[in-house]
């Protein structure tokens, strides 16, 4: 188990080397550079205030300073400032973290219990109607565009039953009713889409471990079906399960993108998109780090929760 | 393992049949028809809407950018089975060219990540040791970042346009499938007629484009039909963030979420049927993903 934790850590340096040199090189690509795109809106700016500012944001220097002296500023947690608020990126990217980390975790259970729940059922009941009617809901979950069923959401109900989801974020712990009635419907909607994922995944496992040598043992000892499907089968086909949350987590993140914009929460999605379209590129590049490293620490808490779960790998 | 050879074990073998001939697709078909119904039923409408693309042309009634203020908001009628839009043009013209970009761009993303996960797949399955050490590395961390935020970011620096989501999609879904190459090819390195093809001194080419490629063929259609679905969704929801293919050009995610959205209330077709059109169609080659991942490979159960 140790060598296995420490395997486990030892990969993330180079990742995120990588991942660091994706963030900063995708901002590069721009043609011409940020300060021309600054300056584009602003027509009184004279050649030495593009100078000066060149070099105040470090822009003058080669390439490659450029980089070291961003991500050992990133390292501790400087991320620079916006370029048209007055504030510094991580304290933007730390109001707005929670509201996507509540609907990706409120997500998570949505998709994990309709999944599971899915998944095992239809294994059970392999090639029968329900196990067909229960995974094609599956699967057309996942395949509505998120965009459009959350706007029949936000459209139809206040049509039918004049009932429409909250507008007016308000922080969990101010008043907790209101903030999950805001953040439950996109959850429900973000959850229901990836449970096909879960639901695959458990089904299989589950048609694999069903004919195990040692469910035929539990069967043929006379235990109850429920006893062999729960007690036996189900403990040893969700370990690989854990797994595939891990593989949800940046699923979350994109979908949190269109879910946030059309239910209005302030969330990392919606801070993305502001700051896409002001061209406010040290709060893109910034929220773009935030969520990488995000998933590589929900991936990092799966594998290590997996290496605890799988007794094969715990005890070696 | 080629689609024939994975299905003789279990299917009988033909009395009198002395030289049975491989018919690879038509055993193939067969199985899916007889095993996936539901499966084969995807194929069906994926099928029916790649030729109403294909032909989109020809079956178009109307122009796509035909405008007339006479024919505003129309509900369906017999002259315009799906309506009209607030400018008047032929809802049943726009969402058959439309799909005709949309399938494009899945096609070609699908086809660029396939090639894309076959380079780094092969090479790092098939040589190992320390470059595959690296390239794993660089795949987790492009592995880590949403599809939508990339599409995001990168479109927010370059604009937007078709290429770039040909480019950005492709890359990334390409760098995330070359995992599953990778392993099939790892599996396929150690059987003895890869090691005879090294022994006899094959290059390295030769093996990886006669002995192993072939081999992994299963996997390389899946890989391949699993992005189409995917890439539609993206594009949609690059479109509906303002930032897909400008108009006015008529997409699927376009067409939901612009007009679809001011007119919902009075015209509620300009946005259910492009939704339904691009769910139906995202759904039917889900499906058949599926089914086709449970026929052509059971090592592809569980993998990543």
């Amino acid at each position: 188990m140790k060598d296995y934790v420490l395997r486990r850590i030892a990969v993330l340096p180079p990742t995120l080397f990588f991942a660091s040199l994706l963030v900063f090189f995708s901002i590069r690509l721009i043609p011409g550079d940020v300060i021309d795109l600054m300056l584009a809106q602003n027509d009184v700016a004279s050649s030495a205030d593009r100078e000066s500012l060149r070099a105040a944001l470090g822009l003058d220097r080669p390439i490659w300073e450029q980089y070291f002296i961003w991500a050992g500023k990133a390292l501790t947690g400087d991320l620079g400032s916006s370029l048209w608020q007055n504030a510094p990126v991580s304290s933007l990217l730390l109001q707005r973290l929670p509201v996507t980390l509540e609907l990706g975790f409120l997500a998570l259970i949505v998709s994990v219990t309709v999944g599971i729940a899915i998944g095992v059922f239809s294994a059970v009941r392999q090639d029968t109607a329900a196990d067909y009617v229960l995974r094609s809901f599956s699967l057309l979950m996942l395949s509505i565009p998120g965009f459009w069923l959350g706007t029949l959401v936000m459209v139809f109900p206040s049509v039918w039953w004049r009932w429409s989801p909250e507008l007016e974020f308000s922080p969990f712990f101010a008043d907790p009713l209101r903030n999950l009635g805001h953040i439950l419907p996109p959850a429900i909607l973000l959850g229901l889409a990836l449970s096909a994922v879960t639901m695959r995944m458990t089904r299989t496992m589950m048609l694999e471990v069903m004919r195990q040598d040692y469910i035929r043992t539990a069967r043929a000892k006379g235990l109850k079906e429920g006893a062999v499907v729960f007690r036996h089968a189900l403990r040893n086909s969700l370990i690989p399960v854990v797994t595939v949350i891990g593989l949800q987590a940046p699923l979350m993140f994109g979908g949190a993108v269109i879910l946030e914009q059309i239910f209005a929460l302030p969330g990392m999605g919606s801070l993305l998109l502001e700051a896409v379209f002001q061209r406010d590129y040290p709060i893109v590049s910034g929220v773009f780090l935030v969520v990488g490293v995000s998933v590589l620490v929900i991936n990092l808490i799966v594998d290590l929760a997996y290496g605890y779960l799988d007794p094969r790998v715990r005890r070696s | 393992m080629t689609m024939a050879s994975a299905s003789s074990p279990i299917s009988p073998p033909e009395s009198g049949a002395m030289t049975r001939r491989s018919r690879p697709v038509r055993d193939f078909l067969v199985r899916l028809v007889r095993d996936k119904p539901l499966g084969a039923a995807g194929a069906g409408v994926f099928l029916f809407f790649a030729l109403a693309a294909l032909f989109a042309g020809v079956l178009a009634p109307y122009g796509v950018n035909e405008t007339s203020l006479y024919r505003r908001l129309q509900a369906p009628s017999w002259a315009f089975p799906f309506g009209t839009d607030h400018l008047g043009r032929d809802m049943l013209s726009r969402i058959l060219i439309g799909g005709q970009l949309s399938m494009t761009v899945a096609v070609l993303t699908s086809g660029l990540a396939t090639l894309v996960s076959l380079a780094i797949g092969m090479t790092a399955g098939y040589f190992g040791g320390r470059v595959d050490m690296v390239t794993q590395r660089f795949v987790d961390a492009w592995m880590i970042f949403p599809d939508l935020i990339l599409l995001v970011v990168v479109i927010s620096v370059l604009g937007p346009g078709v290429p770039q989501i040909i480019i950005v999609l492709g890359l990334l879904y390409g760098i995330g499938g070359s995992r599953i190459v990778r392993g099939a090819v790892m599996s396929i390195r150690e059987n003895t007629y890869t090691r005879a093809a090294q022994t006899i001194g094959a290059t390295s080419f030769h093996i990886l484009w006669r002995h192993i490629l072939p081999n992994i063929a299963p996997v390389v259609i899946l890989l391949f039909t699993s992005r189409i679905g995917a890439v539609i969704l993206a594009e949609a929801g690059l479109s509906f963030l303002g930032l897909g293919v400008p108009p006015p050009a008529p997409t699927w995610g376009g067409m939901l979420s612009g007009a679809g959205r001011s007119y919902m209330y009075v015209a509620p077709w300009l946005a259910v049927i492009p939704g339904l059109c691009l769910t139906l169609v995202v759904f039917s080659i889900n499906v058949f993903g599926d089914a086709l991942r449970d026929l052509l490979d059971p090592r592809m159960r569980g993998t990543r």
